[in-house]
């Protein structure tokens, strides 16, 4: 299956790409094959997406060169990319349900003259496509929105193939199949590259690298680590050491002495399910305790602590705060039960941009300044003084739009507001997500006093080092279904890894 | 990810502000609002070149304040709406159907031996129970706005023609309509009315938790639910605040023209949508002032005055008032998206 004779198609040396505030590629190789299946491996946040969206052309690089087919070449929009022969197929495809297979697979550049389309002839042209990828079962003229996920993406693989593509690039394409399913991509795949098409291939599932891939290449922290590893010869605990091995060390607060887990219990979950996106979730946390929740995008994890919120509707199952069982599906009932959420999405979900600081401290405990429904905003804004002072929210002031403060003082807002009502349970789904390296620190400390005051907190992350590194005791989730449980002390990075990925801890 | 450039990003988002502070005061509630009364004093000047005197007096100033107050206590309850991230299509056709049911015979027989508050009541309660259904619909149905109320619009109108059989109800019972086109203080009780509903709706926006919850339901739903806000029943009570400020435009009126009509608020909904967004409030909601809605309404209603002294026809009237719908939008939205990167 391997080509090692093959010339070389596409050689990034170097690339670097910065964003405000962040550097998200740092020095990034990698040559890709003609004919190959080069697979890209790296943690969340190791800058695999953002060296997907230079290939494809949405991105320049600040810096470092690329060549194509041995030219040194720009790829400076998606159209450019097009025309080299890129082609991407991202996690979340981009086809138009109210389109048919055909309409879908030649948006952008219909078969047409004179400006008419010319529907049979592209419906001739679909028919080989799809047979060339072995799904002539897939109609041209179904609706789009009717085909199952698999089919949806094969229609998009089609897509890709519609135009003259040398490259294919694969975003965790087996996260949305079943196993039956990945066997068909993988037959496709094998397909396309006895054609000497390349494809880049990213997903955390080493089983599959292992039986698609030929070459790895791993990032870590935005540069490369590893290239050109041979799929066959490299044991998984190397891989395991290059993704994981840190250049940063973030400082974690020291866990008390005495294990939280003798206090008494605050949050009880009990047999929480959600169809069809995870099932049996028993979690206690007792009072001072932070327990971690590991587990990939997409295994359930932030859909777990939603539902445990009542953000959305749990289809089994109980969650009680003190021994009082939680209304099913209301926030409202949560929070006045003494929960707090601080959501994945800051920006979006957790905080009134537009507004002043103090009123996003206060908004989920506005009554206590009321009178008759009449505000002591002298006193509200008092008191959300006194608390952001105290998290040091950076730069001070209370009436200033949340907007203008950076992403570990708007995370500070946003548990200002659960200080404020002295929540019992506080929820954090990636709680240092867009928060700078100097930030984070503070942000883990922050949360530890939390715990040491009293309240039980549960921390969603996908950085398995800030579950570790944070929580008491750890939670691995995968595809839905908790997997382990232990202290935190019990299980090294790379044991949760594999977890997450296999779903088993080697011996 | 190194500090100097952590560094250099706080410098240039230091500069950036610098720049935008301009764009930041008309951008401010008060500086829009000076620019609303700048408009509404160059009409005023306009009025009293093309009309003279017939334009500057007392008489014709309180014309205007009485044209505006039905309009502008609709206008008020349509901030709250939009502001909460909403529409309403159905204001006037809710003000038909409330000038119609209390001006039934059923309802002026009763009103004659229980006094005409049972009037008042019954517009106020129509109003309510419309905008109940309106909130109920989008909140629990999950209609979208537009549609929910475009079908109330339909639907409050055509339940108004059945109950009046298309006929003007006039109103016989003693004292309503010359409580409410009375004179306190030399000023119109209407003009009170609608100073009050000013000052209410400014007090309710400003300085309550409702009015909070309103700011943030609109401005991102989403976190305003995840902060415990019970979003939908905070929507319910917007529209029927609306509907109630509907109820009290249907008694002034009422009061006004002595009639109840099924064709009374025609076009509400266009004036009062106008004005709000004339006023300042972002239609995406989050985001207005009642002061700003109610120099919308004044603009408005001072601009079909002068029309209508200079003897210009409605329909040019309706012309313009299109322009200037579009040309505040346009205004709008350049500030928004400045304010946005």
């Amino acid at each position: 299956m391997s080509h090692p004779e093959a010339g070389v198609l596409l050689r990034m040396t170097g690339i670097v790409k910065d964003f405000p505030g962040v550097r998200a590629l740092d020095g990034v190789d990698l040559d890709v094959r003609a004919g190959e299946v080069h697979c890209l491996l790296g943690q969340n946040g190791a800058g695999k997406s953002t060296l997907i969206k230079v290939l494809s052309g949405f991105h320049q690089p600040d810096g470092g060169t690329i060549e194509w087919e041995g030219e040194e070449t720009s790829l400076s929009s998606p159209a450019k990319a097009i025309e080299r022969g890129v082609a991407t197929i991202y996690q979340e495809l981009d086809l138009v349900p109210h389109l048919d297979v055909t309409e879908n697979i030649f948006l952008g550049h219909e078969v047409s003259a004179g400006g008419f389309t010319q529907r049979g002839r592209a419906r001739q042209q679909v028919r080989e496509l799809l047979g060339r990828l072995g799904h002539p079962e897939i109609a041209s003229t179904r609706l789009l929105g009717s085909l199952s996920p698999a089919a949806q993406q094969i229609v998009s693989m089609a897509r890709a193939l519609s135009h003259d593509t040398k490259l294919l690039i694969l975003d965790e394409p087996s996260a949305v199949l079943d196993q039956e399913e990945v066997g068909n991509l993988f037959r496709v795949i094998r397909g396309l590259t006895a054609e000497g098409v390349a494809v880049v291939y990213i997903s955390h599932r080493l089983e599959e690298i292992r039986e698609i891939g030929d070459r790895i290449t791993v990032l870590k922290d935005g540069r490369t680590v590893a290239t050109g590893l041979p799929v066959a010869d490299t044991p998984t605990a190397e891989l395991i050491r290059l993704m994981t091995g840190r250049s940063i060390e973030y400082v974690f607060p020291p866990r008390p002495e005495t294990p939280a887990a003798d206090a008494r219990p605050v949050l009880e979950v009990r047999d929480l399910g959600l169809a069809g996106v995870f099932s049996k979730v028993d979690l206690t946390v007792h009072a001072g305790e932070i327990v971690g929740v590991a587990g990939l995008v997409g295994a359930g994890r932030s859909e777990i602590i939603e539902t445990v919120y009542g953000a959305r509707r749990a289809s089994t199952g109980t969650v009680s705060v003190d021994g009082k069982r939680v209304r099913r599906g209301s926030v409202t009932a949560a929070v006045r039960a003494g929960m707090g959420l601080a959501p994945e999405e800051r920006k979006s979900q957790g905080l009134l941009l537009d507004e002043a600081v103090y009123r996003n401290v206060t908004v989920s405990s506005m009554t206590r300044f009321a009178r008759f429904g009449f505000l002591d905003r002298g006193e509200e804004r008092r008191r959300a003084e006194e608390l952001t002072t105290g998290l040091d929210v950076r730069p001070t002031g209370v009436t200033r739009a949340v907007r203008t403060l950076s992403g570990g003082n708007q995370q500070k807002v946003v548990l200002a507001r659960w200080l404020m009502r002295d929540c019992r349970v506080l929820l954090l789904d990636e709680p240092t997500r867009g928060v700078d390296v100097g930030a984070r620190t503070e942000i883990y400390q922050l949360v530890r006093s939390l715990a040491d005051r009293g309240v039980a907190v549960v921390v969603v992350s996908s950085e398995v080092e800030e579950v570790l590194g944070l929580a008491d005791r750890v939670v691995v989730v995968r595809e839905g279904r908790v997997v382990h449980e232990s202290a935190a002390t019990a299980i090294d990075e790379a044991k949760v890894l594999d977890l997450v990925m296999e779903g088993k801890v080697p011996a | 990810m190194s500090q100097d450039s952590i560094r250099v990003e706080r410098a240039a988002l230091e500069a950036g502000r610098e720049d935008n502070r301009v764009l930041a005061v008309m951008r401010s509630s008060v500086g829009r609002n000076a620019g609303l009364v700048i408009a509404l004093l160059l009409l005023c000047v306009v009025g009293a070149v093309t009309a003279g005197d017939r334009f500057a007096s007392t008489a014709n100033a309180l014309t205007i304040l009485r044209l505006a107050a039905t309009i502008g206590v609709v206008s008020i309850g349509m901030t709250f709406v939009i502001i909460g991230g909403g529409i309403d299509l159905s204001v006037g056709a809710i003000v038909a159907l409330s000038s119609v049911w209390c001006t039934t015979l059923a309802t002026q027989d009763m009103a004659a031996s229980s006094g005409w508050l049972l009037m008042v009541l019954v517009a106020l309660l129509v109003g309510a129970g419309c905008g109940l259904v309106n909130g109920l619909v989008i909140s629990y149905g999950k209609v979208a706005p537009f549609m929910a109320t475009l079908a109330m619009l339909a639907s409050a109108r055509g339940l108004a023609e059945i109950i009046s059989d298309k006929k003007t109800q006039i109103v016989k019972v003693d004292g309503f309509a010359e409580f409410f086109t009375g004179k306190l203080l030399g000023v119109d009780v209407s003009i009170w009315l609608f100073a009050l509903v000013a000052v209410v709706g400014w007090v309710l926006l400003n300085r309550t938790t409702f009015g909070r919850r309103t700011v943030a339901v609109g401005g991102n739903p989403e976190a305003a639910r995840l902060a415990g806000i019970d979003v939908r029943r905070h929507t319910i009570y917007l529209y029927v605040l609306l509907g109630v400020c509907c109820g009290i435009a249907a008694i002034m009126l009422v009061a006004r023209t002595t009639t109840g009509s099924s064709t009374h608020g025609n076009l509400y909904e266009l004036d009062a949508i106008a004005a709000v967004v004339i006023g300042g409030t972002l239609l995406t909601g989050g985001r207005g002032t009642i002061v700003g809605t109610i120099l919308g309404v004044l603009i408005f209603m001072t601009l079909t005055n002068i029309f209508t002294l200079n003897n210009r026809t409605f329909s040019e009237q309706s012309l313009l008032k299109g322009v200037i719908i579009v040309a505040a939008v346009l205004l709008q939205q350049r500030l928004a998206s400045r304010s946005n990167t």
